[in-house]
Order: C-alpha cells, then structure tokens, then sequence
C-alpha cells in the first residue's frame, strides 16, 4: 500500500510555479528523500502533504485519505520536523515532549511512559532536565524528532534534519534515523548528497517545481553514470541525462 | 483540554524569562513609587495616589500586549507554530491558548500594585476587589492587541509597535498621567476615541465606587476588546493558511 500517492499536483505563489503537475507514489514504511536547489520545490511538495498550504490543482491523497476532505484523519497519523528546531526553548526536554503530547490528547499516563520511551531512544536521558534553549545544536534536533516521534506518526517529515550539525552529531542524527526505517514511512529533505544516498530508499531530484527523476540511489548512479549521488544529481540538474 | 496545555506552557515560557517578571511586575512599582515621591514633594494635587493607582494598572497592562505578542511572534519565526499547525489543534484552541495565561499575569500585576499603593497611602475598602476584578477585561483588551500584533508582525516588529508604540498610546492618550480635559480639543477626542482612556476611567470610577457611571466605559472597552479579538482571530487562521 501506499502511504503517499500525488496525481498532477500544481501549486504557485504569485507568479511563481513552485510545483508543477508532480505525480508521485510513496510505499509505506520507505524512506523517501527529496533533494534539489533552493526554489526547487520540495519544501512546497511538503507542505501540501502536511496540510500546511492548500493545492491549486491535482489529487493528493496521504495514507489513504484525502487532503481536502480528511484533514482531521490526517492530522492524527502524520507529523513533521521543521528545518528550524521548533522547540519551546525555555521549557526543558522532558516538559517538550509532554507538551507534545498533551497536545495529540494522549493521557498522564500513556504520555510518561511515551516520554520515557522516546529520551532513551533518542539518548536524551543526560539533558531530560535542561531547558530546550540551552541545548546543543545536535540535541536540538534530537529533541525535535523526538517531538515529532511522540504522537507515533506513520508518515513523519524530516525537513533539513541535519542542517548546520558537525559531523558527528550527524552522524548520530543518521543512526537514529535509520532505526526508524521501516517501521514508519519518512519523507526527508536535504541538501546534503551523502545524506540521502546513505539513508534513503528512493531519492526523487527535483527542479523549478518538476520532478526529474524518482529511483533508488543505485539506479540513480547507473542512469548517469556517476559513482555518487552527488555527482548523479549535478548531472541531471543541469540536463546533462537524456 | 489542548487550551489549558498550550496556555500551561505559554505561561511558563513568560515566567521562566527573569526579564518578563522585571518588566511585568517590577515596572508599576517603579512608577508608581517615583510619582508618590514626585506628588510628595510638589503643592498641586498631580499624582493623588487614588487617582494614579488604578491608572498604573491599567498602563502595567501595555506590557502584558507585549509580552503576549512576543510569544505568538516568536513561535511562528521558530517554526515552532508551523509543528503545532500539524496537530490537531483547533484555531480557537489556539487563540484560548495564548490568551489564558495572561489573566493570572495581569491581575498579579494589579494585586501588587495596590499592595504597594497601601503602603503610600491608598485607603484600603470592598472597591479595590472589585478594581482587581474589572481588570481582567480590561486585560483582555490588551491581550488581544498583543495577539494581533503577535499574529501579524515579525517578533522585532513587536518590540516596535507594542513594546514602544503601544506603551506610548497608553501612556499619553489615556489619561494615566494627566487630565485629558485640561488639554482638550483634537487630543481629547482622539483619546476618547481609543479604548485607553475608557479602561483608566473604568478603573477609576469602580475604585471609587462609582459604578452608576461605568457602563459607556465598559462597554467601549468590551466593544474594542470583541473586535481586536474577531480580528486577531482571523488574522491567525490567515497565517495558518498562508504557510
């Protein structure tokens, strides 16, 4: 089954054409990246699929149900981690995730025990007392996929997840997210190459609002030729793949 | 239920912020106890402690549109909102929210002002708890410019239009500081165009006791209130949307 699936979504700001009739199918429990240049259009694709902005034209349907008519359903199953950390910086991260919590009507009870859950999984257990604002960038962003984890989505978006992380908290950041694989669907934007080529199932590269391609990264490197995702992505955004 | 959350948190965010309780708590004491001793040392009658005190109130009140506004605005330019948009959250539940935990704030705020009034001489009688009382629509008034603020303005703007703008609104167009009739003409019916001199006047007449006369006041600063807030609502709905 699929948890995603787009027939020619349209969406523009002005002028602006910022997606242009993409169709696309997302299989559940995959690990899905979109990756191209600022403008491209992926953050807009995300934020029809979260309910964040309306469509102007196409079908989009997220685990089933529809975005226009079932907002409700879809609110319950899917959950999202913005590009900026989005935590409430002078609460501390035990109080964030009950906040959370709280807010998707789970009880006292349920929440302690989803808490508890969620700071060894994402190795909180050192900073659970500290306020959210006095954090590392890198516990930051735990935090923040441990807020959109609590509500135990079955469709998470990870928005730039790693942005601005030194290497090792990155690396750590992956670990995290790649025992998450298979058990929920994710949809990840990135714009670091080795990121998604290291975490994804299937990669689509869009530009200027169209999806160029959509495979997994070994198909990706054998259509261009290339031994990276990187080099693999230059190419065909500069149209150099036929 | 997810208002009580959201307002749980919102007030620990403000009281948590060692600045918010310097500014909310701390200035009308200042001001109030600079005004006694400049009334203490001058012939005329300026600062009747019976006359400043329910205005300060109602001026402590300026700050409280601030900080309202600075959380609504920081939430949104952290993206903090834009998680919170994907939950089942309501609009309303929203707007209570952020609205509710500003009561407690404000009412404390008038308790230790008249604490202190006390103690510079301000009778105490019944009038005063009914003072305290009517402060809380008044604060509403407030809250929801900061609400409106917050919802529209980017969180530096909000330190321009209500943490400069707006404090200077109140504090000239109100009445706090000095008798609007003695100035008259176009300023005067500016000021009794805007809800603040109603709401020092309001203030003023229950301290008094007056209560005959407070309904034209009360019901201009209800009026303003219900509009500010229909206005804020939509306005939030609209950035939600606009995502």
């Amino acid at each position: 089954m699929n948890a995603v699936e787009i027939k020619n979504l349209s969406k523009s700001y002005k002028d602006v054409k910022a997606v242009d009739n993409l169709s696309l199918e997302i299989k559940k429990g995959e690990l899905y990246s979109l990756l191209g240049v600022n403008g491209a259009g992926k953050t807009t694709t995300i934020k029809v699929l979260s309910l964040l902005t309306d469509k102007d034209e196409g079908e989009v349907k997220v685990l089933g149900f529809n975005t226009e008519k079932d907002t409700e359903e879809i609110k319950k199953l899917i959950s999202l981690s913005p590009q900026e950390t989005a935590v409430a910086p002078m609460l501390t991260v035990k109080e964030n995730l009950e906040f959370i919590s709280g807010i998707c009507g789970f009880s006292k009870i349920e929440t302690e025990k989803k808490v508890t859950e969620l700071i060894n999984l994402l190795s909180l257990q050192n900073v659970k007392s500290r306020r959210a604002g006095k954090l590392s960038g890198g516990y930051q962003r735990r935090l923040s996929i441990a807020m959109a984890l609590i509500s135990e989505p079955q469709l998470l978006f990870l928005d730039e997840p790693t942005l601005g992380l030194d290497v090792i908290a990155r690396s750590e950041l992956w670990d995290i997210i790649k025992a998450l694989k298979g058990k929920i669907t994710i949809i990840l934007t990135t714009h670091y190459m080795e990121e998604a080529e290291e975490l994804s199932d299937r990669i689509g590269i869009m530009k200027e609002g169209k999806l160029l391609i959509s495979a997994t990264p070994d198909e990706i490197k054998a259509k261009t030729d290339e031994a990276t995702i990187e080099k693999a992505f230059i190419k065909i955004i500069k149209g150099e793949v036929k | 239920m997810k208002s009580l959350i959201l307002a749980k948190r919102s007030l620990l965010e403000f009281i948590r912020e060692p600045i918010n309780l310097i500014f909310s708590l701390g200035f009308p004491l200042v001001l109030i106890l600079l005004l006694s001793a400049i009334q203490a040392n001058i012939p005329v009658s300026l600062f009747e402690i019976s006359n400043l005190t329910p205005g300060i109130t109602v001026f402590g009140l300026s700050f409280i549109s601030l900080f309202s506004a600075t959380i609504i605005s920081k939430d949104r330019s952290t993206s903090f909102l834009t998680r919170l948009y994907t939950t089942p959250i309501k609009p309303y539940e929203f707007i209570f929210g952020y609205t509710l935990p500003f009561i407690p704030v404000a009412v404390m705020q008038a308790i230790i002002t008249y604490l202190v009034a006390f103690v510079l001489g301000l009778c105490f009688n019944i009038n005063v708890f009914y003072a305290i009382l009517f402060i809380i629509p008044v604060s509403l008034l407030f809250i929801s410019i900061g609400l409106l603020c917050g919802s529209l303005l980017s969180d530096k703007a909000v330190g321009g239009i209500c943490g400069a703008l707006l404090t200077n609104l109140t504090a000239w167009l109100s009445g706090v500081w000095f008798d609007l009739e003695l100035v008259g003409g176009a300023f005067l019916t500016i000021s009794k165009a805007l809800p603040f001199y109603h709401a020092v006047e309001l203030e003023r007449l229950v301290l008094k006791g007056s209560f005959e006369n407070i309904l034209t006041h009360l019901i201009i600063v209800l009026a303003y209130t219900i509009v500010i807030f229909i206005a804020a609502t939509l306005v939030f709905i609209r950035q939600m949307k606009k995502q």
